[in-house]
């Protein structure tokens, strides 16, 4: 077992802490947006729970804002759970519960007077496989668009055009709008849900493992993506590729068993890290 | 592009959802407390010999249930000495022998079968079946049995046994569907590693087969059970209608869901109204124990082998 | 140690193959009786009449059930628009909200003793709950007869249905701020569609041939149904009263609605099994 004392982190390697507790949540209506750099979120002593079962161990991590921080460690470790509480996703089930908070922007998404759906707008979310919905390629993206805003059909096609656009898929879909999303190859589908989840102008994307059920060549598009969206969105991803955690992210967390027993520069972690079982980790020595 | 604000209709949502639900364990109790406080002049004026009576005369205004109750059980109990062994045989049959192909039409027809509605089965069973066995079974069964009191009696076609088979093959289909499903469950890692030790097909069932899928079987049975034991209009055609208690299964009979469909809309006093409640409220007993014995069963089952896996 | 005899152990294991190849012919034999039977004396009352006109008095001649097979239809359409909805959401407070919860077990316990109760039980109970009460026989009181027997269908399997969409699916659409109830409509029910039209269609299937249910509720009418609140002609009663009566036509009469019923319930039947083995394959 891990104490949480273990946990190695080397302040000089961390974003700046300039915002993350000097505005308490009750002001939060003026609160601003982070600037890129600055801490986007962040978990503070977060607990989780499936019943009675602890999986998370009071993590704190910060995300910083335009970055790309990967989160990596071996299967059951905790880290999609982690990611699951920044959107509230997991209310969805019976039984998982939270301890502890999660600030964005200095503003605690548990506190009752913040409102899931206007959270989940702001902060998107990409699965393990692919999620068409059941409609047309352009209804995909179009269906939050609606959701969220009152909006006229030119301009909706313009927004929608846009998502895909930034989702790099467009030219392959431009004639195929209106054929089933779930007509599309996987990597287009992936590709699908992002233009999805950005084209309601999110602030944070949430990818859990986007990679994982798709071949090598759309991966590499995809990673090539991120690279791209970081100019306008925070990403987390958890991956448990650590190729891919190096290539593509600014800071790398690593959980194991629930904890976070190293977090920093995605450079020092892979290529020098403070902690024995980081390295044992991403040396491949277990996991 | 102006921001939609939405008032959150998820409570209303879970709120209406749950009302569905609730509804459902409404009706359940709703059934009972009707059906109790329907047959209350009758639990007063008989009290527990309602039950042990075979008297059934509106005439003279005395209800006793027994006839009925035996009837029930009697062609429960001879479509269930029909219908288990041979759903078994054809579940195996469709499962083990069977080239795929002719499993699925087979399969396919006998489930066609499961969803002819009963009163094709009644009235089939009383204009073809019943003079079929007038003419052959009975005086058969006659000839070959002569000292047994079950098949004595002149050969008219209707009575208890022809209704136990009619109700046989009501329930076959279903029986046989389920424990089809159960015995495709068998793992085929199972049965080849028992194949591999030079077995044959019969060895195969017979020691890996049915003991892995026995459970799921007598659930399937139960399930059967419980239809058999409130079929009506299958039953009501052929049983014959008579409130009278016979050695011989060729002689007419009722049972409860006969004697309610033939007499319920003729019950003139308050009193034969609620004797026929009566009987619909032992007769939903019954299934409401037969059920929980079923889902106990079940649930057992399923824990078992989910442990084993 | 001996070794068992090989020819025993092969004739043993012929002689079960032959009883069991038996068995399922003798299963086949029996449905091609039945069914052959139905069509053979089912067709000889089928004429235009018989889809036009009211029933002829008892002896006479001629005569048809347009009027009955206008009651069945409408009947179980009402039926259709009170149990099916109530069963869509208690199907959806099963799977989306109430999941593993005391309660939820206790409803899906309640949904399988309703499912289990013979119809005839629920035709007593709605006979006292709306026949007794307003003094007279309905077809209102036998589409709600049939609503509670395919409220528990509706309920369990709009449960399984959407138990197999992906969860994945709905926390796609949450994920991107979809409330709940719309996520349930929009989304989860868009992709389990199929499934939950064919459910449908198997209880209409499982209702429309039911006959004890509406013998002492809709009763059964020489007459055209007029309304909702008055003893309504109906196929199933029709062939009761008719098989049991002493009359000829009737009982012709009887077997051309008995062939009727057969064909559009096995017919709806295959049709929404042929759609699951569709959606199956693709």
């Amino acid at each position: 077992m891990i104490q949480t004392s273990a946990l190695s982190r080397s302040q000089t390697d961390l974003p700046p802490t300039t915002i993350t507790t000097a505005i308490p949540a009750t002001t939060s209506t003026t609160a601003k947006t982070a600037r890129p750099g600055e801490i986007k979120i962040a978990a503070r002593g977060l607990d989780f729970f499936y019943g009675e079962q602890q999986a998370l161990y009071s993590n704190d991590l910060e995300i910083a804002a335009n970055k790309v921080t990967a989160i990596i460690g071996p299967s059951g470790c905790g880290k999609s759970t982690h990611l699951r509480t920044y959107n509230r996703i997991f209310e969805l089930y019976r039984g998982q519960t939270v301890r502890g908070e999660v600030l964005l922007d200095g503003r605690n998404i548990f506190d009752a007077d913040c409102d899931q759906l206007e959270l989940r707008r702001r902060i998107g979310m990409i699965f393990q496989k692919p999620t068409p919905f059941p409609m047309s390629v352009f209804d995909n993206v179009a269906y939050g668009l609606k959701q969220h805003y009152h909006i006229g059909r030119s301009e909706l096609a313009e927004k929608v055009e846009m998502g895909l656009r930034q989702a790099a898929l467009w030219d392959e879909v431009k004639d195929k709008l209106h054929k089933p999303g779930t007509a599309l190859s996987g990597g287009q589908q992936q590709r699908l849900c992002i233009a999805r989840a950005i084209a309601v102008e999110p602030e944070v994307l949430l990818m859990d493992e986007p990679t994982s059920a798709i071949d090598p060549v759309a991966t590499a598009r995809i990673e090539e993506l991120v690279s791209d969206l970081k100019e306008r969105y925070t990403i987390v991803i958890v991956t448990h590729n650590m190729q891919q955690a190096a290539r593509i992210s600014d800071f790398t967390a690593f959980f194991y068993q629930g904890r976070i027993v190293e977090f920093g520069r995605t450079g020092k972690i892979f290529t020098n890290p403070d902690n024995k079982q980081t390295e044992d980790y991403i040396t491949g020595r277990f996991g | 592009m102006q921001r939609r604000t939405h008032l959150s209709l998820d409570p209303a949502f879970r709120w209406l959802t749950l009302t569905g639900g609730l509804l459902v364990l409404t009706l359940v109790a709703a059934i009972f407390a009707t059906l109790l406080h329907g047959s209350l002049p009758a639990l007063k004026q008989f009290g527990f010999g309602f039950l042990l009576s075979q008297d059934w005369n509106p005439v003279t205004e005395q209800y006793g249930a027994l006839s009925s109750i035996y009837g029930t059980l009697a062609s429960t109990f001879i479509a269930m000495l029909i219908a288990v062994p041979m759903s078994l045989v054809i579940a195996l049959f469709l499962v083990e022998l069977a080239p795929p192909q002719v499993s699925r039409i087979v399969g396919g027809a006998i489930e066609l079968l499961a969803a002819i509605p009963s009163i094709i089965y009644g009235m089939w069973g009383l204009f073809v079946f019943a003079p079929f066995m007038a003419d052959h079974i009975q005086p058969l069964l006659s000839r070959l049995s002569p000292g047994l009191p079950f098949f004595t009696g002149p050969p008219m076609g209707i009575g208890l046994l022809s209704a136990g088979i009619i109700l046989a093959l009501m329930i076959l289909p279903f029986i046989t569907s389920v424990t089809r499903d159960v015995f495709a469950m068998v793992p085929a890692v199972v049965k080849e590693s028992a194949y591999g030790m030079g077995s044959t097909t019969w060895e195969v069932m017979r020691k890996v087969t049915l003991p892995y899928g026995i459970q799921g079987v007598v659930g399937a049975c139960f399930l059967g059970l419980g239809r058999a034991i409130g079929e009506t209009m299958a039953v009501t055609f052929v049983i014959g209608n008579r409130h009278e208690i016979s050695a011989s299964l060729f002689a007419a009979a009722n049972s409860i869901a006969s004697t309610l469909a033939n007499e319920f809309t003729e019950a003139d006093s308050d009193l034969y109204l609620a004797a026929l409640v009566e009987l619909g409220l032992v007769l939903f007993g019954v299934t409401v124990l037969l059920q929980i014995a079923a889902q106990w069963w079940l649930r057992r089952t399923a824990k078992r082998m989910g442990a084993g896996r | 140690m001996k070794t068992r005899s090989l020819t025993l152990r092969r004739n043993t294991n012929r002689l079960v193959s032959l009883i069991s190849a038996s068995a399922a012919l003798f299963g086949i034999a029996m449905l091609t009786w039945i069914l052959g039977t139905v069509i053979v004396k089912g067709i000889e009352a089928i004429n235009w009449d018989f889809f036009t006109e009211l029933p002829a008095p008892p002896g006479m001649e001629g005569g048809g059930l347009a009027n009955a097979m206008v009651g069945t239809l409408g009947i179980t359409a009402m039926a259709v628009l009170l149990g099916v909805p109530v069963g869509l959401a208690a199907g959806v407070w099963l799977a989306e909200f109430g999941q593993q919860s005391k309660r939820a077990e206790a409803i899906r316990f309640a949904c399988n003793l309703l499912m289990g109760t013979p119809s005839i039980i629920i035709g007593v109970f709605v006979y006292i709950l709306l026949v007794l009460t307003t003094g007279h026989f309905s077809g209102f009181s036998g589409s709600v007869a049939l609503a509670v027997i395919m409220l528990p269908v509706v309920a369990r399997t709009t449960e399984d249905m959407l138990i197999l969409v992906p969860g994945a699916l709905r926390e796609a659409a949450l994920a991107l701020g979809v409330p709940r109830w719309k996520t349930t409509l929009d989304i989860v029910f868009r992709a389990a569609r199929t499934g939950l039209l064919t459910g449908i269609l198997l209880a209409i299937a499982r209702v429309g041939g039911e006959t004890a249910p509406l013998l002492f509720t809709a009763l059964n009418s020489p007459y055209w149904p007029e309304s909702p609140g008055e003893p309504t002609a109906n196929l199933t009663v029709t062939i009761f009263n008719y098989a049991m009566s002493p009359y000829d036509d009737w009982q012709t009469l009887a077997w051309g609605a008995s062939l009727l019923i057969t064909v559009s319930i096995l017919g709806t039947t295959v049709i929404s099994r042929g759609i699951l083995w569709h959606r199956s394959k693709s």
